[in-house]
C-alpha cells in the first residue's frame, strides 16, 4: 500500500503513510480484538457464555473463526484449566492455539473440551451455516443454507445474499432464496414488497418448514401481507393434507410389509402344514441374533464389511432358524400331527425354553444391532417423507414372498410339499419319503423366520422377547388371509397393515388396534375361512 | 417319560434339602429378600436390581453383618407375572421369615404385593419413579414421585430451550396416565394453552413409530418451540428413537426428554441418532463424585464386567438398603414394626454427594438431573436442582390429591385430608 520509495522518503510522505496504515489496519485489529475476547467467553463452563462466545466468534470474520465453531460442534475445543487458554485439538490428535492458528505442545490431561447442549448445537449450527455459505463443497454449501433457513438469524443476511450472488447451482440457489425469505419475513424492518416476494417464495417450498416459517410473521405486518401468508399457509397445508392420506397408505404398505415377513413363514409351517406353531416368534428371534452375533464377528475382525453384514447374515439366520425348526418337527411335532391342542402346548413350551435359552447365554438385555449406512436416514418424494430402512423392508418382503412362491410352484420340492399336503396317503404310495418332506417343509418355513428376523433387527429390538411381539399378528395374518393360500398372507398383511395406520390417526394407536380387531373377528365369523379360502376335496382332510 | 420323572424327582429333593439347609440356619442370619423379576417382560429391567442387592448384601457383610450377624439373601423370581409377585412375595415373608424385601419395578406388580405387605406386616423397599398418589405405611418410596422427575424436567425445558408446544407421549397404562396427567394440569397452570399440547399413548412394546413421529412433526412445526416429554416404557424406546433418527428429527428440532430410559436401555442402541435427546433422573453413571467412582468401581468388579453400567434405580436400591441397615441398628432389631418406626429421619448418602432423607411419607429427598445423551451411551448433566427435593406422596398439581397429606409418624396416616382434617382420602 505504501508505494516503494525510489527517492529519498520525505517526513511528511512517511507520516501520510504511517497514518493511511493505521487507518487501514485498524478495523482488522479490531476484528481480531472482538475475536480473542469471544474465545475469552468459552472458558467461563457456562452454556449462555459458550453460546455467546460462538456468535461473537462467527461475527468477528477471523480466518480461524470456521475452525473453532467446527471444533466446538465435534467437541474438539479445548480450555486448559490453569490459565483458560483455548485450544482446537484436529482429529489427528495434535493441537493448535485457537488464538493463533499455530500448532501449540499441550498434555490432553490438562484440557477440557467445551461442553455442548441443544441451545448450544443450535447456535454452532446457525453459525457454520453463515461460515461455509461460500464452501467450495456443494454439499457444504447445501447445509450451510439449509441452517440458515432453520436458524432464520438475521445477522446472516449480509453473508447470504453475497453467496447467493456468486451461487450457480441452481438447487442450491433455490435453497438461498428459501433463507433469505424466511429472514425477510420474520425481520421487522422489512419492507412490504420483500415480505411478500418472500411469501411467494416460502409458498413455492410448500412443506411444513414453510408453514412454520410463514406462522412466525410478525403481527404488525400490513393487513395485506398478512392475508397473503394466510392463504399461502392454507395453500399449502391442503396440500399436505393430501399428501399426509397418500403418506398413510405409504405407512400401511409398510406395517404391512412387516406383517408379511413375520408371517409369511408361518404360511408355511401352520398355513400349509396345518401345525399351529406356537414357537414360530422365536425362529424370528434366533434369526434377529444370528444377525447380532455376524456384526459382532464383522465389528471385531472385519469391520470394512459392516454395511455388508446383513447379506451376511441371511442365509446364516436360514441355516440356524431352519436347523432349529427341523430339530424341532423331527424330535416334538412328528408325534403330534392331527392333535392341535397338543401341538399347540407343545411349541409354547418350546418357544418358552427357547426364550429363556437365549436369554441365559446372551442376557435380558437389547444387544445392538446396527443399521447398515444404506438403510439408515430418509428421503423426500414429492413431499413425503420415506425412511430408507422402511422401503429395504417393502422391497425384501416382496422378494422373499416371490422366492417362496416360485418354490412352492416351481421346484420339486415345492411339487412334494404340494402333494403330501393335500394327499399324504397318495404321496407315499408314489414313493414320496412324506416324513423327510414333514422336516423339510418345517424347516423351510422356520428358515423364513429366520430370515425375516434378519430384516426386523433393523427396526425392533433384539431381545429374548422380539418373537412374542409378532406371533399374535402372525396368526391374524394366516387366519384372515385363509389358511393354505399364500397369496391371502400377502393381501391378508397388506389389508391389515393399510387399515391400521388409516385408523390410527382418527383412533390413535391403542384404540384403532381394537377396532381392527374386533373388525378381523367379525369377519371371521362371517367367513371362518378368510379371505381366500381353499376349495376342493382336500380341504377337509 | 421315565427318565424325566426321576429328574423332576430329584431336583423336588434337592429343592427340599436345600431349604431344610437353610430353615436350620435362620438362627444365624438375617434374611433379606429380593423379589425381581429374572425371565419374562421385565427381566431386561430386573435382573440389574437383583445383582444390584447381591453386591450390597455382600458388601454389608465384608463390613461385619448387621447385629453380628451375617445376611443372607433370599432370591425367588416373579417372572414379570403380576399375580407370581403376590404369591412370591408371600413366600419370602410366610416361609423364609425375611427381615424386609427390597422389589417390584412396573406399579402394578407393586399393587399386587400390597395387601400380602399389609396382612403380613413386613417392608417393602420399591426403587423405581413412580406415578405417586400412594403411601404406605409397609412401603418405602426409594425412586421418584413425579416432583422430583417429571416436573423440574418439564421447567428445565421451559426455561432452558424455551418450549412452549408439549407433546405427552407415553405407553398406555398406569404411569404415564398419571404422570401425564399431572404434567397437563401443571403446565395449564402455568399458562400453556390446551391446542399446545399433545397427548399419545401407545401399547406395550410398539414397534410402527411412522404415524405418531410424523404427527409430532407436523405438531411441532407450528412455529413455536416444541419438546416430547416421553413416558414411553421399556422395550418400545428403541423403534421410536430410531424411527425420530430416520425421520430426520434431531435434538436440536424437537428435543424427547424421557423419564424410562437409563444407562441400561441405552446400551442395546445405537446412540449416534439420538445425541442431545434428555433424560431426567436422580443419579447418572456420568456424575462425578468420589462416592460415585468408588461404587461404580466395586460394582464393576463384582460384575467382572469392565463396561457394567449403572444406573439410577440402583442408586435408589443403594440407598434404601443403607438405611434399612442404619434403621436397624438404631432399632436393635429386625422386627418390622419397630425398623418402619425407626425408618424416617434416617439419612443416608447418595452417590451424587449429596445426603437423602426419608421423610415421613415414606418418600425421600434426592436431588433432579438433567443430562444429555451423548454418543458412548452416557448422559452429560447440563442442569441440576440447587438442593435435594422431597418427595410428595400426593401431587400438588391434581384435584383429587392436593389436599392430602401423607404422615406416617404424627398423624400414622397415609392419606390424611388437610381440608377435612380426617385420615382417609380425598
Amino acid at each position: 500500500m505504501v508505494p516503494r520509495p525510489e527517492y529519498p522518503v520525505r517526513p511528511v510522505a512517511l507520516l501520510i503513510a504511517f497514518v493511511l496504515g493505521v487507518l487501514l489496519l485498524a478495523p482488522a485489529v479490531a476484528r481480531a480484538d472482538a475475536y480473542t475476547d469471544a474465545l475469552a467467553r468459552f472458558a467461563a463452563d457456562s452454556f449462555s457464555e459458550t453460546e455467546a462466545a460462538i456468535d461473537g466468534v462467527a461475527a468477528s470474520g477471523h480466518p480461524l473463526a470456521a475452525d473453532v465453531v467446527g471444533a466446538v460442534r465435534e467437541g474438539r475445543l479445548m480450555v486448559r484449566a490453569a490459565d483458560k487458554a483455548v485450544f482446537i485439538r484436529d482429529p489427528d490428535g495434535s493441537f493448535r492455539d485457537a488464538g493463533t492458528g499455530s500448532p501449540a505442545a499441550v498434555q490432553g490431561a490438562d484440557l477440557k473440551p467445551v461442553r455442548l447442549n441443544n441451545r448450544v448445537r443450535r447456535a454452532v449450527e446457525a453459525a457454520m451455516g453463515t461460515l461455509t455459505l461460500r464452501s467450495p463443497d456443494r454439499a457444504r454449501r447445501a447445509a450451510a443454507a439449509a441452517a440458515v433457513f432453520k436458524s432464520r438469524d438475521a445477522s446472516a443476511l449480509p453473508a447470504l445474499e453475497a453467496a447467493l450472488a456468486a451461487e450457480t447451482d441452481p438447487a442450491i440457489r433455490r435453497q438461498m432464496q428459501e433463507a433469505r425469505a424466511a429472514i425477510l419475513l420474520t425481520r421487522p424492518e422489512a419492507t412490504p414488497d420483500q415480505r411478500a416476494e418472500a411469501i411467494t417464495v416460502l409458498r413455492a417450498r410448500g412443506d411444513q418448514e414453510a408453514v412454520a416459517v410463514l406462522r412466525n410473521l410478525p403481527a404488525d405486518a400490513p393487513p395485506a401481507i398478512r392475508a397473503m401468508a394466510g392463504d399461502a399457509i392454507t395453500a399449502i397445508e391442503n396440500r399436505i393434507a393430501l399428501l399426509r392420506n397418500v403418506q398413510n397408505v405409504v405407512y400401511g404398505i409398510s406395517l404391512g410389509s412387516v406383517l408379511l415377513l413375520s408371517a409369511i413363514g408361518l404360511a408355511v409351517t401352520f398355513g400349509v402344514m396345518g401345525v399351529i406353531n406356537m414357537a414360530h416368534g422365536e425362529m424370528v428371534m434366533l434369526g434377529a441374533y444370528t444377525t447380532f452375533v455376524v456384526q459382532e464377528v464383522i465389528r471385531s475382525h472385519a469391520p470394512w464389511l459392516f454395511d455388508s453384514s446383513l447379506f451376511i447374515a441371511l442365509p446364516l439366520a436360514f441355516l440356524v432358524a431352519g436347523a432349529v425348526g427341523v430339530l424341532i418337527e423331527r424330535s416334538v411335532i412328528r408325534f403330534l400331527y392331527g392333535r392341535p391342542l397338543e401341538t399347540l402346548l407343545a411349541t409354547w413350551g418350546i418357544s418358552l425354553i427357547l426364550q429363556q435359552a437365549v436369554r441365559t447365554v446372551f442376557g435380558a438385555n437389547n444387544r445392538e444391532v446396527g443399521n447398515p449406512g444404506w438403510m439408515s436416514g430418509s428421503f423426500d418424494l414429492l413431499g413425503l417423507t420415506l425412511t430408507w430402512n422402511r422401503l429395504v423392508i417393502i422391497v425384501f418382503a416382496l422378494v422373499v414372498f416371490a422366492a417362496l412362491l416360485v418354490s412352492l410352484k416351481r421346484t420339486a420340492l415345492g411339487l412334494q410339499i404340494r402333494a403330501v399336503t393335500q394327499n399324504r396317503r397318495m404321496a407315499g404310495a408314489m414313493g414320496i419319503r412324506t416324513d423327510w418332506v414333514d422336516a423339510l417343509t418345517f424347516g423351510l418355513g422356520s428358515g423364513i423366520a429366520g430370515i425375516a428376523g434378519v430384516a426386523l433387527s433393523q427396526i425392533d429390538n433384539v431381545s429374548p422377547n422380539l418373537g412374542q411381539g409378532y406371533i399374535i399378528d402372525s396368526f391374524l395374518v394366516v387366519v384372515f388371509g385363509g389358511v393354505g393360500n399364500l397369496w391371502g398372507t400377502l393381501v391378508g398383511a397388506m389389508s391389515i397393515g393399510i387399515a391400521n395406520k388409516l385408523l390410527e390417526p382418527f383412533a390413535g394407536a391403542v384404540l384403532g388396534k381394537i377396532i381392527l380387531l374386533v373388525a378381523i373377528i367379525l369377519f371371521i365369523q362371517k367367513r371362518p375361512r378368510g379371505l381366500f379360502a381353499l376349495k376342493g376335496r382336500f380341504v377337509e382332510g | 417319560m421315565n427318565i424325566s420323572r426321576r429328574v423332576a424327582l430329584g431336583m423336588l429333593a434337592a429343592t427340599a434339602m436345600t431349604a431344610g439347609g437353610a430353615a436350620a440356619q435362620a438362627q444365624k442370619t438375617i434374611k433379606v429378600g429380593i423379589l425381581h423379576s429374572l425371565s419374562g417382560t421385565m427381566a431386561i429391567s430386573e435382573t440389574t436390581l437383583k445383582d444390584t442387592m447381591l453386591f450390597l448384601i455382600e458388601e454389608q457383610n465384608k463390613k461385619g453383618g448387621l447385629l453380628g450377624k451375617k445376611l443372607e439373601a433370599v432370591v425367588v423370581d416373579p417372572a414379570s407375572n403380576w399375580p407370581l409377585f403376590a404369591e412370591k412375595a408371600r413366600e419370602l415373608i410366610a416361609q423364609n421369615k425375611v427381615a424386609a424385601v427390597f422389589g417390584c419395578w412396573t406399579s402394578v406388580s407393586r399393587k399386587s404385593v400390597l395387601p400380602v405387605f399389609k396382612e403380613l406386616n413386613n417392608i417393602l423397599f420399591y426403587p423405581v419413579q413412580y406415578e405417586g398418589e400412594e403411601s404406605e405405611r409397609n412401603v418405602f418410596y426409594t425412586g421418584a414421585a413425579p416432583n422430583q422427575q417429571a416436573i423440574p424436567a418439564v421447567d428445565y425445558l421451559a426455561k432452558e430451550e424455551k418450549v412452549e408446544r408439549w407433546v405427552l407421549a407415553g405407553t398406555d397404562y398406569v404411569y404415564p396416565r398419571t404422570t401425564n396427567k399431572i404434567l397437563e394440569a401443571y403446565l395449564k397452570s402455568k399458562g400453556v394453552k390446551s391446542e399446545d399440547i399433545m397427548i399419545s399413548y401407545t401399547p406395550f412394546g410398539h414397534a410402527d413409530w411412522q404415524t405418531i413421529v410424523s404427527d409430532i412433526k407436523k405438531f411441532g412445526s407450528s412455529g413455536k418451540k416444541t419438546a416430547v416429554v416421553s413416558t414411553i416404557n421399556g422395550d418400545a424406546n428403541v423403534p421410536f428413537y430410531k424411527e425420530l433418527g430416520n425421520q430426520g428429527i434431531k435434538a436440536t428440532d424437537i428435543p424427547v426428554v424421557a423419564f424410562s430410559v437409563g444407562e441400561e436401555e441405552l446400551a442395546g442402541i445405537d446412540t449416534k441418532p439420538l445425541l442431545g435427546h434428555l433424560a431426567a433422573w436422580n443419579y447418572f453413571q456420568s456424575i462425578d463424585t468420589p462416592a460415585n467412582a468408588e461404587f461404580i468401581k466395586k460394582w464393576q468388579a463384582f460384575k467382572k464386567n469392565p463396561k457394567a453400567v449403572t444406573n439410577d434405580p440402583m442408586e435408589a436400591h443403594v440407598i434404601g438398603f443403607n438405611m434399612w441397615v442404619k434403621a436397624v441398628e438404631k432399632a436393635k432389631t429386625t422386627d418390622p414394626d419397630k425398623v418402619i418406626d425407626a425408618l424416617p429421619g434416617i439419612e443416608a448418602p447418595n452417590l451424587t454427594g449429596g445426603v437423602s432423607k426419608m421423610l415421613p411419607n415414606h418418600h425421600i429427598t434426592k436431588p433432579v438431573f438433567i443430562g444429555e445423551i451423548k454418543e458412548n451411551g452416557q448422559f452429560d448433566v447440563v442442569w441440576k436442582t440447587d438442593g435435594l427435593v422431597a418427595g410428595d406422596a400426593w401431587s400438588k398439581e391434581l384435584d383429587g390429591s392436593k389436599d392430602l397429606v401423607a404422615d406416617w409418624v404424627e398423624k400414622k396416616c397415609g392419606n390424611f385430608n388437610t381440608k377435612t382434617g380426617k385420615c382417609g382420602g380425598a
